[in-house]
């Protein structure tokens, strides 16, 4: 097994990001399409302890705020809304960058419990970079309102990964979601995330560039999602490589 | 009559499916994010003042879209 960023020690956090973390403060991304009620869910979490500026070079929107649950301090980070990591607004940029170069412990995506089918898109990737993944469904007041009803156990068992029905708008869901971050903060809690597997031509290129991608950057990041993007022809992902690759023997000497 | 066109010519109101996106690269992937997959539904919801972006309702959400790359989405029409 390789060493994980967290165990590294290694992140872009500050150098890519400008977040200010805490020594032993974790770091949550939340990530999800506009309108879902990420803000919403943010403020019930952070209250009061948030604070909003842009993220380092661009015209996008960042919302950091604070909370302490159980035995822990937690950085809420807010990311852009946006319905994928893949294609090419700033907005996208930065949800995905963070994800990926930002290595949060846990990022939960919120969706619209009204439209499934289009916010499963978003999770789907987000899935494919990391595996402590929360997924929310937020709107479920909606969703009741309009007859949709959500099988909760067989979607959790199909991701992989935690999943919480909320209404963020009236608080219902916080606790429920509170003791998952916990728990998966202290490892009592093992996901199996869905991951696509494409034809067989791609996988092997896939493998070709991941073993070179090791080679250059180690185990510190997804290589497999690194490639996939690779031969996406994606220039954005090959610039963020290369400023871990300058700043990969400051975080050897960390490790 | 042909019920086959390409999305930018879907009247208000009228409701498709998608048959298959034509564009490449980053603005295929765009599309397909936004939901327009084959075989899914799409409804022309209003047009902007200039007739360019176009409202469109994709999977439960509405999002404008330009007819530089709706033009090549082929979709059919439902009646
Ligand atoms: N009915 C209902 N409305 C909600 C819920 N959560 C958020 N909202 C509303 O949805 C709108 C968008 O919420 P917001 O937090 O700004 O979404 P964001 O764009 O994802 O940050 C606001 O009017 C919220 O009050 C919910 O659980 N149920
Ligand atoms: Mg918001």
């Amino acid at each position: 097994m390789g060493l994980t960023s967290q165990s590294s020690g290694f992140s872009l956090l500050k150098e890519k990001f400008e977040i200010q973390k805490k020594p032993n403060q974790k770091v949550i991304a939340l990530a999800g399409n506009p309108n879902t009620g990420k803000s919403t869910l943010f403020n019930n979490l952070t209250g009061l302890n948030q604070h909003t500026g842009n993220w380092p070079g661009k015209t996008v929107t960042n919302a950091q705020g604070t909370f302490k649950y159980k035995d822990n301090d937690y950085l809420l980070v807010d990311l852009p809304g946006t319905y994928s990591l893949l294609a090419n607004s700033v907005e996208e940029e930065v949800a995905r960058d963070f994800i990926c170069f930002g290595n949060p412990d846990i990022t939960i995506v919120i969706s619209d419990s009204t439209c499934l089918e289009r916010n499963l898109n978003l999770v789907l990737q987000v899935l494919e970079i990391t595996d402590n993944v929360i997924v929310c469904l937020n709107l479920m007041d909606e969703a009741k309102r309009k007859g949709i009803t959500i099988n909760i156990k067989k979607l959790k068992e199909k991701l992989g990964v935690p999943v919480i029905p909320m209404v963020a708008r009236d608080g219902k869901g916080s606790k429920e979601l509170l003791d998952t971050i916990d728990k998966m903060i202290k490892k009592e809690i093992k996901t199996t995330p869905y991951r696509l597997t494409y034809n067989k031509k791609t996988e092997n290129i896939v493998n070709e560039i991941e073993k070179k991608l090791k080679n250059l950057i180690g185990n510190k990041l997804n290589t497999r999602w690194l490639s996939l993007r690779l031969i996406d022809g994606d220039k954005q992902i090959l610039k963020s490589i290369d400023e871990i690759v300058k700043n990969n023997s400051l975080s050897k000497e960390e490790i | 009559m042909d019920k086959k066109v390409p999305l930018h010519l879907l009247p208000v109101g009228q409701k498709a499916k998608v048959i298959v996106l034509l564009n490449k690269g980053l603005s295929r992937r765009r599309l397909l994010d936004l939901g327009l997959i084959k075989d899914s539904l799409v409804k022309t919801e209003r047009l902007s003042p200039s007739g360019n972006p176009i409202a469109y309702n994709i999977k439960g959400s509405v999002i404008a879209l330009r007819k530089e790359e709706t033009k090549n989405v082929l979709v059919e029409i439902i009646s």
